[in-house]
């Protein structure tokens, strides 16, 4: 009896000889990893809060309230900007979110099935025109095309909403919103449609066998299923939009104002940095651009957890966004 | 494997070659890049030990880059401020080396030619004159059939010398203008008038779309890109077409202080043309690298010279001769 107990090995070195050793190396790289990523996003907060030092102290909360922009007289206010971030990101989700669903229902319930892989390389290719292009597409084609034809069609027939009247230049906020709609119609499509493949068939079947048409399957069945998914899908494709920089400044018009009208020119956070960060030549003036870093950031977590809070409401099982 | 283990070496040779070559520095303005280059590559003929390397990312930058340390030299469309100057480590030479001049561009049906005066610029931008049909542009135009299209200003949304030339002019001509506005690479556009556009291909672009547009680009850009621009009228009263030799001729009148810290808008004299500026080299009187620093006082030396030689077929004006001279012995000063 002695001899096998003393030739049994021990507790630790099993767990040694058994190779958990590497289980837990690889749990620790993995962890660092991951803890990289949230110590990258709290340097770069910090970052933008040391470098806007200056103009907090100098502007505080009338920053965020005033719309003054003069370099010359180093006075700062944000909310021309905040104002041109927050509506072209809007109309982007007015026209994107209806098409990307739209787009993704029909890929995965309607098409039929030799179409299905063409169209989505066809979408995919969309995201990956770079931003530039895009906004030098913007410039040569879209604007010409919608100075002479859809905005004088929606004054025509929208004008006497006050959104639609004033004198039409091209470079606007509406084709500033519709050009990051452009961009985030891929990644909406793409997320839904995952989304929307992983519903379980059960569901339809279910749906079908209590008598349901196409339609009323689709939208009991799927979309009511997938609904905190396509939301996931669609904050996803608004992160985009709050930050998308190049595509925008080239054809929004950049004039730092706050009008009613969508025909007019604006000015967006990421676009106004872009545009004078290499030539602020004093500190106050560096500061305010980087205190506009620090209000982008905070608009996009603000979002976040707003949306994050929305998605708690939706009860009921659903696909999780595989974000 | 051993092809690339050989082209390997052969690269780390190459570069060990290569780093005996003195490497000089610079960023900045990106106005006189298109001189730089053509100079550095003149240079390497002159003298081929010497190795240049410029980042054109705006005055501002190559301002700051400067104030750190970490270029050899920076280039910038506006002389230093004081403030920025009290910050620097040691005495910043301001060394003019290129002046350039900003066309007034527009869009109108068969592409008139406009003479155009300082107080009706001042008002196209300020949005007192809304149409072209308006009589104080006819007073000036009286021969051009003027269309009644409303007027679109485009300005520089970037921070830009080109800016800073053209605000610095509308400031020391219009009253109105120095008031509300001011002048500066980056300037509080009056609010609800004409668009912002990135870039003088920016300007350019807005312009040549929309009809009934006006802009301002670099000579040079103008030019290249065969845009139409207008005469201007200078303090003279003559109406002086943008070329390198009307701006020499501003050059050449303009008052230029010591420091050479100046600025050539609006000078007095008969052929010069109003909206004009210079680009300056800023570097530091005492260099820290003797080896360096006699390298780059002599590449200074040529491109105040010889390189001026090079300078209108960029369309820059060439420096005039008695500022070629003052500028020598400016850059006598340097010490290494």
């Amino acid at each position: 009896m002695n001899e096998s107990a003393s030739n049994q090995p021990t507790a630790s070195a099993k767990k040694f000889a058994a190779g958990h050793f590497g289980d837990s190396v690889f749990k620790w790289i993995t962890l660092f990893m991951a803890l990289s990523v949230f110590v990258l996003i709290a340097l770069i907060g910090w970052k933008l809060a040391g470098g806007s030092g200056i103009a907090l102290r100098q502007f505080g909360w009338h920053f965020l309230v005033s719309s003054d922009w003069d370099p010359v007289n180093e006075e700062f206010g944000a909310l021309p900007f905040i104002f041109g971030t927050v509506v072209s990101s809007a109309i982007a989700l007015v026209i994107a979110v209806p098409l990307s669903i739209a787009t993704a229902v029909y890929l995965t319930e309607l098409a039929p099935l030799w179409i299905r892989q063409p169209l989505t390389i066809f979408i995919e290719l969309l995201a990956a025109v770079p931003s530039v292009i895009l906004g030098l597409w913007g410039i040569f084609v879209m604007i010409p095309w919608l100075s002479a034809y859809l905005f004088p069609f929606l004054q025509k027939t929208l004008g006497f909403l006050p959104l639609f009247q004033g004198p039409i230049y091209g470079p606007s906020i509406l084709a500033g919103g519709i050009i990051i709609a452009i961009m985030i119609v891929p990644i909406i499509t793409s997320v839904s449609r995952e989304i929307l493949r992983s519903v379980p068939g059960l569901q339809r079947e279910a749906a079908y066998a209590l008598g349901a048409t196409r339609w009323e399957v689709t939208r009991i069945a799927v979309l009511s299923y997938a609904k905190k998914g396509l939301f996931g899908a669609v904050i996803l494709g608004l992160g985009r939009a709050l930050g998308e920089t190049m595509a925008v400044t080239m054809v929004i018009g950049n004039s730092p104002q706050i009008t009613k009208s969508l025909f007019a020119p604006g000015y967006t956070l990421a676009s106004v940095v872009a545009n004078e960060f290499s030539e602020a030549t004093n500190d106050t003036y560096l500061s305010a651009l980087f205190e506009i870093g620090l209000v982008l950031l905070g608009v996009t977590v603000l979002v976040n957890i707003f949306a994050q809070l929305l998605l708690k409401t939706f009860a009921g099982p659903g696909v999780k966004p595989q974000q | 494997m051993k092809k690339i283990i050989l082209s390997i070496l052969c690269c780390l040779f190459a570069a060990t070659i290569i780093s005996h070559a003195q490497l000089i520095n610079g960023a900045g303005s990106s106005f006189d890049y298109p001189a730089f280059t053509k100079w550095f590559e003149a240079y390497g003929q002159v003298d081929s030990t010497v190795h240049f390397n410029y980042q054109s990312i705006g005055s501002g930058a190559g301002q700051q880059q400067l104030l750190k340390q970490t270029v050899n030299f920076g280039a910038s469309d506006a002389p230093m401020s004081d403030a920025n100057l009290a910050k620097a480590p040691g005495k910043i030479l301001h060394i003019p080396v290129v002046a350039g001049g900003v066309a007034i561009t527009y869009n109108l049906p068969d592409n008139p030619k406009l003479k155009l005066d300082s107080d009706t610029i001042a008002n196209l931008y300020l949005g007192n004159i809304t149409k072209w049909n308006d009589p104080k542009i006819a007073a000036l135009n009286p021969s051009v059939n003027l269309p009644d299209l409303p007027v679109i200003p485009v300005h520089r949304s970037d921070g830009s010398g080109t800016s800073f030339i053209f605000t610095d002019y509308l400031s020391s001509v219009n009253p109105a203008w120095a008031d509300t506005v001011g002048k500066g690479t980056s300037v509080k556009w009056p609010a609800g008038i004409g668009l912002g556009a990135k870039g003088s291909e920016g300007v350019s672009g807005q312009v040549r779309q929309l009809p009934g547009a006006v802009g301002y680009v670099e000579l040079a850009y103008a030019d290249k890109n065969k845009m139409p621009f207008a005469d201007v009228k200078n303090a003279s009263g003559n109406f002086i077409s943008p070329a390198p030799d009307s701006v020499s001729a501003a050059l050449a009148t303009a008052t230029i202080p010591d420091d050479f810290r100046f600025s050539m808008v609006n000078a007095p004299g008969d052929k010069a043309y109003p909206i004009a500026g210079a680009s300056w080299v800023l570097v530091y009187q005492q260099q820290n690298d003797s080896k360096r620093g006699k390298k780059l006082v002599d590449f200074l030396k040529w491109a105040v010279t010889e390189g001026q030689k090079l300078s209108p077929a960029l369309d820059y004006a060439p420096l005039p001769d008695n500022v070629q001279s003052r500028e020598l012995d400016l850059i006598g000063t340097i010490k290494y």
